[in-house]
């Protein structure tokens, strides 16, 4: 055996190894997903007896489903965090885009430059730190908590400006003046110059935002939890978190609802697999 | 020229920025405010008006051992939650993209505990901690094993554990970038000047990747310190209070016992300590960048 079959042997053995390490911890990955899949078809009295057994002792049930939809309300709890997340991230693109761009485009103006320190400042803010004045302004002073308005304007406030600094290097490094001074020569305002020229460019950049946005919208918890408290306005999260106050018990259920609240984003998953990495990838490196 | 009249900028900056401007400083600019404010009144979220009590909030925050206890907590499970988010999304980044078949698949499989919420999460581990790992347990002891979750330490393991598992792929994503951006001409000098390939991942790859490094542990700090969601789904802060961690202290101090001020101090405290070591991380991470 030559040096070089040696070599590629070895390159294809520590392959195989890779691999198959690989699929262990791939396996570990999704493991409790597989647990709550196999126990959704069972009885609660199976579950409890051997929640590892692939069928249950008294086969097939597809009785949780319908029960859990029906007790957490779901089609009402999904409708809501389907309007939520669209028309938030459709607010949060078109104003951050916007705001970006008049801050890129006019960088000698004090109020342009003070909003953009403030707003790259402000991304260090937790939460946490909000929580307690915004329930007290909203809720106390001015009694607007529990529309699901409040909460989609809520929801861009708190992320147009991480989506403010996403498009400002976006428009800084990608859009050429030269072309926006053209629209102007050719008659454009500048309000056309942004929707005709800049923005169908920025197409990239409105994808990472999308799914980054979409994502952290659809699975947030506390913000939705404290300005939504009533029954029908409740989000996938809140529901799931207050069916599982009630119905603890009733394992059968609870894995339905589980498996209810994580099977939209899933299904979306299989098909914009790709997107969804690479948009990830792109706003992580950069934000 | 009209370009530079001051109406003419106010017009533009508003016709494009404002819906920006106001809802930006209605979530964060407004309540940041008026929550400095809060701290110095001893509001209990019904009564119309607000005493003023001056600094007492944070002298009250100072003797709150409760609060020190989680926020000693949330320290010891950070630390723990950082050290093994990143080492575990390394070694993930490392085996995707050694061009092993199916690399893009596994990639996307690591992924998945992202898309999904903590609150989701939390009761999904519950569930594997409280009955299949029991039920594995039980049959290795012929007895009943107990939940993990059961004791003050397991309920610490378990909140690690599922924040490793949560956060690794997402890290995992940023250190795949950082091992595209390492060329393979000076992977492939490093061999010939007679690097082994561990010596070259070791002095030159990790080197080169140290934007990554700086950035996952920024995340992954910032986002273990204020953990809440997963907290609240898996153990809710059981058993006896032993697993309350800070976010969840100041959302109790809040919201469930009425001291909005107090709450309010120690959440600004809670930031305060997380924008130190966060920004004290990033600082010391980037003094030995080196360029390629």
């Amino acid at each position: 055996m030559t040096e070089n079959e040696k070599a590629a042997r070895q390159k294809k053995i520590s392959h195989v190894i890779m691999w198959i390490v690989l699929l262990i911890l791939f396996i570990c990955f999704i493991l409790p997903f597989i647990l709550v899949v196999i126990n959704v078809f069972k009885t609660k009295a199976d579950i409890t007896m051997n929640p590892l057994a692939l069928i249950g002792a008294h086969g097939f049930t597809f009785k949780n489903f319908p029960e859990a939809m029906k007790k957490m309300n779901f089609l009402t709890v999904f409708g809501n965090s389907f309007i939520i997340t669209l028309s938030a991230t459709i607010l949060t693109i078109v104003f951050s885009s916007m705001m970006a761009f008049v801050i890129v485009r006019n960088g000698k103006w004090k109020l342009c430059t003070l909003m953009f320190s403030l707003m790259v400042a402000s991304m260090v803010i937790p939460f946490q730190v909000l929580m307690v004045p915004l329930v007290s302004v909203y809720g106390g002073l001015l009694g607007v908590l529990n529309h699901r308005i409040t909460l989609i304007l809520l929801h861009v406030g708190f992320s147009v400006s991480m989506a403010v600094f996403m498009f400002h290097g976006a428009i800084k490094t990608n859009i050429p003046l030269e072309l926006e001074e053209a629209a102007t020569i050719d008659g454009c305002s500048r309000w056309q110059t942004y929707w005709k020229i800049v923005f169908p460019l920025l197409k990239p950049t409105v994808a990472t935002v999308a799914i980054i946005n979409a994502m952290a919208y659809w699975n947030d918890y506390l913000l939705p939890s404290l300005v939504l408290t009533k029954k029908e306005l409740y989000t996938i999260p809140i529901a799931t978190q207050a069916f599982y106050g009630t119905y603890s018990t009733d394992i059968g259920l609870v894995m339905a609802a589980l498996l209810l609240a994580m099977l939209p984003i899933l299904i979306l998953y299989v098909f914009l697999q790709r997107y969804i990495v690479e948009g990830v990838t792109s706003g992580a490196v950069k934000g | 020229m009209k370009q530079n009249t001051f109406s003419y900028k106010v017009k533009q900056y508003l016709m494009f920025a404002g819906p920006g401007t106001i809802l930006f400083l209605a979530a964060v600019g407004v309540p940041f405010i008026y929550g400095l404010y809060l701290t110095l009144t001893s509001w209990d979220g019904i009564s119309a008006t607000k005493a003023f009590v001056g600094f007492q909030n944070f002298a009250a925050a100072m003797k709150d051992t409760a609060y020190w206890q989680a926020m000693g907590r949330t320290v010891i499970y950070s630390v723990f939650a950082v050290v093994l988010i990143n080492i575990v999304a390394f070694a993930l980044a490392y085996l995707v993209t050694s061009g092993v078949k199916g690399q893009n698949f596994f990639r996307a499989g690591f992924f998945v505990p992202n898309l999904i919420g903590g609150i989701v999460l939390g009761y999904v581990w519950k569930f594997v901690f409280n009955r299949a790992f029991v039920a594995i347990g039980s049959a290795i002891s012929s007895g009943t094993a107990p939940s993990l979750l059961s004791t003050p330490n397991g309920a610490m393991f378990c909140l690690i554990l599922v924040s490793v598992w949560q956060y690794a792929g997402y890290m995992m994503l940023i250190y795949v970038a950082g091992f595209m951006s390492v060329s393979k001409d000076v992977k492939e000098a490093a061999m010939i000047d007679g690097c082994t390939s561990a010596q070259a991942m070791r002095n030159v790859t990790i080197p080169l990747m140290r934007s990554s490094f700086v950035q996952c542990i920024f995340l992954s700090i910032t986002r273990c310190f204020v953990v809440y969601d997963v907290n609240l789904s898996l153990t809710n802060g059981e058993p006896f209070g032993s697993s309350v961690m800070a976010a969840m202290h100041v959302y109790n101090q809040a919201f469930t016992y009425k001291n909005y001020g107090l709450g309010q101090a120690e959440a600004l405290i809670l930031f305060i300590v997380c924008a130190i070591v966060g920004v004290t991380q990033v600082m010391v991470g980037k003094k030995g960048e080196v360029e390629a």
